[in-house]
């Protein structure tokens, strides 16, 4: 037997948790939101979602085929940008739009700066990015009951009321996703029992985002302003699933908080003073570009060194 | 309740209930005993005896070898055959005595007699520890006579029994708190009675309750000694985080336990310096758990040094089917062994065979930064940036991330969903990092 026995530098024990049931974890708390869209809008969001995964996938298998490269479509990364992008779609979208943006997301942002875990950007968040800048008008017209209207947001803007009980059940207009603000709650609340993602970032995300518009917003105090910028424009799916993602967000803990308050403070620039109502995406992703600034400035002592010239 | 801890750490499977109700079991050596020269941290030890010796139990056959450094004992009385290197179970081939067992166990003179330690001086203590070549037989094997040398006696306020037992698998130290919890107060007292000052504190983890308990009622008279229930969590029974968790107070790599007042030392070498001052006996002998689902009968042996693992693997009934790995020590910092046949040492607390290696079943794949290696690390590192550092062969980079604050245990390996050969990285960037250091010093000279 003596030769047949394995040797490795120790430790030998290895925990559960692989890339493959974090990913898998990710789509399952996603599994709500998309459930509701199918059910508020049809079967036709369920395509843009089956569409935008298909093509992430396929894009990825091709791309490392192509390069020679392991092929790691297994891990359900891909996956997981296909189906964000779609979640951040509106459910009127033609099919080639989400072929387009999953291409671009995997291709460009993911595949080009060395595949998973080297991506600067949230894939998903940069080609929503690059579809909203190019087709704007198709990427920003909501149909509810095929009656377009405004957008919450687009309302509050304008001065209006919103109606705080159907943007939490999700009776309003919006993106696949965030259209019920329950059902992406839900699938938070599953991913922080699971401890897939911390509640660092979401909160002091959020908790930013409210004391500046609390300030800045106008309305002071106003429950119904407040409420109706919290459910609306796709913050809660933003806050709980693409601030989160773990390669574009800072590793360290005080970094997480950085990240969380200054997208915060640019969601609410954005929503206050830009030109459309929302401003989620691109806080996020401006957020992701500072990531390696906030984690020079944030690595933390090793123990005993607290306030310690190292 | 709350009971004491650290921040960071892992909860591995714990395999403790294969062995934990199983008492400690005397074995005696069958073949040859082997007795390295270097079972410690420090200067390896001179043999003072040849080939053709008649060597008697508890005789002294290698003498340490300068300060940091302590004597080897043969455990058994027989002729010395050879003197030759031979391979330890970390790896190292290190110059060995081996001696030919006759089976009469004679001992040297005066051995075993009942001293009473109240009555000893603070250098007859010493003096006993240092000729009975007691070291931490927690796993680093640091010579406890030095540690128990402090610059200033009265500065050290705590005396800390490590009976935390962490590592998965292991159960050793359970089993001797439970089965003779009066040799670790014994050694404890005559630890104390070096240190006026000094309280002493037993640190066992919450999932030995009946140990605690035990532990508790037999110190209820004694003013100088408490028992400090702490989580079950892995590593609390590294230095650091006892003495975090029962004090309060943070060691880095650069200060020794004394520079915070602080002596630690495992229970099983708390015994061994009973053993020694209290009844003249060196350390000879260990307890050693044998277990993991390849073995038949996991079991606590007490074996004398020097035994061949091979045969501890028989006294448990043997394999239950071929072993993937077999490890000497627990499965965090453990040992994988290539042979079976190499010694017990003065080190050794277990013998872990598994089935299956969990290690080589699993793909390594590429970091995506979730963080949760940070998370673990109970010396607040981020093993995430200093892997980096290490792909790139950046000491610098390394060492201004703390790499030297790291001490191996593992948890952000265990921890790391990409399976990445994290741990592994920094003993090659700290070992690199030390060699360096040893090159400029000599060069400096």
């Amino acid at each position: 037997m003596n030769d047949l026995l394995n040797v490795s530098s120790s430790p030998h024990v290895r925990g559960k948790a692989t890339t493959r049931s974090i990913m898998y974890d990710v789509l399952i708390a996603l599994l709500p939101a998309t459930a509701f869209s199918v059910y508020r809008f049809g079967l036709y969001p369920l395509a843009i979602v089956l569409v935008s995964m298909l093509a992430a996938v396929l894009t990825e298998y091709l791309y490392e085929k192509g390069t020679k490269r392991r092929v790691t479509i297994a891990d359900g990364s891909a996956a997981v940008t296909g189906l964000l992008l779609a979640l951040n779609l509106p459910s009127t979208i033609p099919l080639w739009i989400p072929v387009l943006g999953s291409v671009f997301a995997i291709l460009v942002v993911k595949q080009l700066f060395g595949g998973i875990g080297q991506n600067f950007m949230n894939p998903a968040l940069a080609a929503r990015c690059f579809l909203l800048i190019s087709f704007t008008g198709r990427m920003t017209t909501f149909s509810v009951d095929s009656v377009t209207g405004a957008t919450p947001l687009a309302v509050l803007k304008s001065g209006g009321q919103v109606d705080i009980v159907s943007m939490l059940i999700g009776n309003t207009g919006g993106t696949i996703g965030e259209i019920s603000t329950i059902a992406v709650l839900v699938g938070a609340v599953y991913l922080l029992a699971r401890k897939v993602i911390s509640w660092l970032i979401p909160v002091s995300y959020i908790g930013t985002f409210v004391v500046c518009l609390v300030l800045f917003g106008g309305h002071g105090l106003d429950v119904n302003f407040i409420l109706g910028h919290l459910c609306g424009g796709g913050l809660m799916l933003g806050a709980w699933f693409m601030a989160t993602d773990y390669v574009t967000t800072p590793i360290t803990k005080n970094g997480k908080i950085v990240f969380g308050v200054l997208i915060g403070v640019l969601t609410c620039v954005f929503r206050l003073f830009g030109g459309s109502a929302g401003g989620v995406s691109y806080a996020i992703i401006l957020g992701n570009l500072c990531v390696p600034l906030i984690e020079k400035v944030t690595m933390p002592k090793a123990f005993g060194w607290e306030g310690k010239q190292s | 309740m709350s009971f004491a801890t650290f921040r960071g750490g892992v909860h591995p499977f714990d395999g403790k209930e294969l062995s934990k109700d199983k008492p400690v079991l005397k074995v005696l050596p069958k073949g040859e005993l082997v007795y390295p020269m270097s079972q410690h941290i420090g200067a390896p030890a001179r043999p003072v005896v040849k080939a053709g010796d008649h060597v008697l139990v508890g005789q002294i056959i290698g003498e340490a070898g300068g300060f940091v450094s302590a004597n080897v004992v043969s455990s058994v009385s027989g002729t010395v055959k050879k003197i030759e290197p031979r391979l330890l179970p970390n790896g190292n081939v290190v110059e060995s005595v081996i001696v030919e067992n006759d089976k009469e166990y004679q001992a040297v003179e005066g051995m075993g007699t009942k001293r009473d330690c109240t009555k000893m001086t603070k250098e007859e203590i010493r003096q006993a520890i240092k000729d009975a070549g007691i070291v931490g037989m927690g796993g680093a094997g640091f010579p406890t006579h030095v540690k128990l040398t402090p610059k200033d006696d009265k500065a050290i306020d705590y005396v800390i029994v490590n009976g935390a037992e962490c590592e998965p698998y292991l159960t050793s130290d359970y089993r001797m708190m439970l089965e003779e919890p009066q040799k670790v107060i014994g050694g404890l007292k005559a630890m104390l009675q070096l240190f006026e000052n000094a309280k002493g504190v037993i640190g066992i983890e919450n999932n030995k309750p009946d140990a605690i308990e035990k532990m508790t009622a037999l110190v209820k008279d004694e003013p100088r000694i408490e028992v400090c229930p702490m989580k079950v969590k892995y590593p609390q029974g590294a230095e650091r985080n006892l003495i975090y968790a029962v004090t309060g107070r943070k060691l880095t790599s650069r200060k020794l336990p004394a520079d915070v007042g602080c002596v630690v030392s495992n229970t099983d070498s708390v015994i061994a310096i009973y053993m020694a001052v209290c009844e003249n006996t060196p350390l000879m002998r260990r307890i050693v758990t044998v277990t993991g689902d390849a073995i038949r009968d996991p079991r606590n042996f007490n074996v004398l040094t020097g035994t061949s693992y091979a045969e501890l693997v028989e006294e448990a009934g043997g394999f239950t089917c071929e072993p993937a790995k077999v490890i000497s020590g627990g499965p965090m910092m453990g040992f994988a062994l290539t042979v079976l046949d190499v010694p017990v040492t003065k080190t050794s607390s277990a013998l872990l065979c598994l089935s299956h290696d969990e290690v080589t079943e699993q793909e390594e794949t590429a970091c995506i930064r979730c963080g949760r290696c940070g998370e673990v690390c109970p010396s607040h590192l981020v093993p995430q940036k200093m892997m980096e550092a290490c792909e790139q062969y950046d000491l610098e980079a390394f060492e201004k991330l703390y790499g030297m604050e790291c001490y191996e245990c593992g948890s952000c390996t265990y921890t790391c969903p990409a399976k990445r050969p994290l741990t592994q990285a920094f003993k090659q960037a700290r070992k690199a990092v030390m060699d360096n250091r040893r090159k400029q010093q000599a060069a400096a000279k």
